[in-house]
């Protein structure tokens, strides 16, 4: 694992550096690089920032609910991010009432879930027959409601704010899969009676978030 | 069941973080030291209280069907005042505690009491109930904050513990630690509990 990790570091690190030597890439593209690496790896919502933890212990005990989970939540956060981005910037900061905005954005949320809920139904009945039942779990999910407020509190754009959403939701999606996949296994063991169930669930997420520490380093913080 | 009871089932019987194991971002994001924890647990026990009166006051106005947003509501607009409230006077714990403050209004402790709670009883009962799982609350996310500190930089509520160059394992202080340590303590009060 370890290895793994100080490869991929290195190949990342090393082609960033490559792109910005050659003048290549245009800085903004760099930085959104770095934003999609740093939301993903570096700073896993899950892992590292502690949102989102509920549907991770909650919805994580086979891969393919999992997958299912992390696509609804990728959906419902850049979605999300776009419309609370634009509340923020054309009606909380213009008439000065920026401490409404925990209000606003919850309300925000939690109608847009069950506007996508609706418009799902009608339009693709396949998708929705696939991410459905995720979607009512999304309005408690803390995460939606976190990156939206740390969107704004970032001052990231529109590009970059939703660049960031999809990319957090992303690794919540991966910590979700990869966390789904160790439970499985663990499911065929004799776990001692004392640490079933959340317990040792806990302490295999914070095995995992050590894995996920190796990634520190690998790009310059946002 | 009596006012006591009503108080100190939140502390042991349905206690909110190691048996009903609810509110969980919070419990591990903020607990990196005591007083972090306490804080939190504070901040949301007052939520909890205002909004379970509240609730309870407005049960029979509001319809059936709207009732969630209508709670979600009230909850956030308590918040929003506590977040005012510590922006002024504590503005240290505002900025350790950070984004989890106004994430209170997705703590599923609250809805969950709102709904299970406040929804039926009175404005009394509903307070009392709200006292005791906050307390239960602030009690867990106390400990757990305690041992972190104790462990990761030892010293609880910033008192050093430890005698030497107080070189100490960072890794409880970060993420990973706060799964693992959360973990371990649930496995002690399912033991202690159980007996």
């Amino acid at each position: 694992m370890e290895l793994m990790t100080l490869l991929v570091g290195a190949n990342i690190s090393e082609s960033v550096r490559g792109a910005f030597e050659t003048g290549s890439v245009s800085v903004q593209a760099i930085t959104l690089v770095a934003i999609v690496i740093g939301a993903i790896f570096v700073n896993n919502v899950v892992l590292s920032q502690f949102l989102g933890i509920c549907p991770f212990l909650g919805v994580s005990s086979k891969v393919e609910t999992s997958l299912g989970m992390g696509m609804a939540v990728t959906f419902v956060m850049a979605l999300s991010t776009v419309v609370t981005w634009a509340l923020q910037t054309f009606v909380l900061a213009p008439f000065g009432i920026e401490y409404m905005q925990t209000i606003v954005f919850i309300l925000v949320i939690a109608a847009l879930v069950q506007m996508v809920e609706i418009v799902l139904k009608k339009v693709s009945p396949a998708l929705y027959q696939a991410l459905g039942i995720f979607l009512p779990l999304i309005t408690t999910n803390c995460a939606v409601l976190g990156v939206a407020i740390i969107a704004v509190q970032k001052d990231f754009d529109l590009l970059t704010g939703v660049v960031y959403s999809t990319a957090t939701a992303l690794g919540f999606a991966l910590a979700l899969v990869l966390f789904a996949g160790i439970r499985e296994r663990l499911d065929m063991e004799d776990v001692p009676s004392a640490l079933r169930g959340v317990p040792i669930a806990l302490i295999t997420a914070g095995l995992l978030a050590m894995a996920f520490m190796g990634f520190a380093n690998v790009v310059p913080l946002p | 069941m009596s006012k006591l009871q009503l108080i100190t089932k939140g502390i042991i019987k349905e206690n909110p973080t190691f048996v009903l194991i609810l509110g969980m971002c919070p419990t591990i994001g903020v607990t990196s030291s005591a007083i972090n924890g306490m804080g939190m647990g504070v901040a949301t026990m007052a939520v909890l209280i205002m909004s379970n009166m509240v609730i309870s006051m407005i049960k029979n106005l509001v319809p059936d069907k709207v009732r969630i947003p209508a709670f979600i509501v009230v909850i956030a607009s308590f918040v929003t005042i506590i977040e005012m409230l510590m922006k002024a006077y504590v503005p240290a714990l505002y900025a350790s505690l950070g984004v989890f403050i106004p994430l209170i209004v997705v703590n599923c402790i609250i809805l969950g009491r709102a709904e299970a709670f406040a929804s039926k009883n009175g404005v009394g009962a509903s307070a009392l109930d709200g006292i005791g799982i906050g307390l239960g609350f602030t009690l867990s996310l106390t400990v757990i904050g305690a041992v972190r500190e104790l462990l990761g930089s030892g010293a609880i509520f910033g008192m050093p513990m430890v005698e030497g160059d107080g070189i100490m394992p960072l890794i409880f202080i970060l993420a990973p630690g706060g799964f693992i340590v959360l973990g371990y303590l649930m496995v002690l009060f399912n033991k202690i509990a159980k007996r």
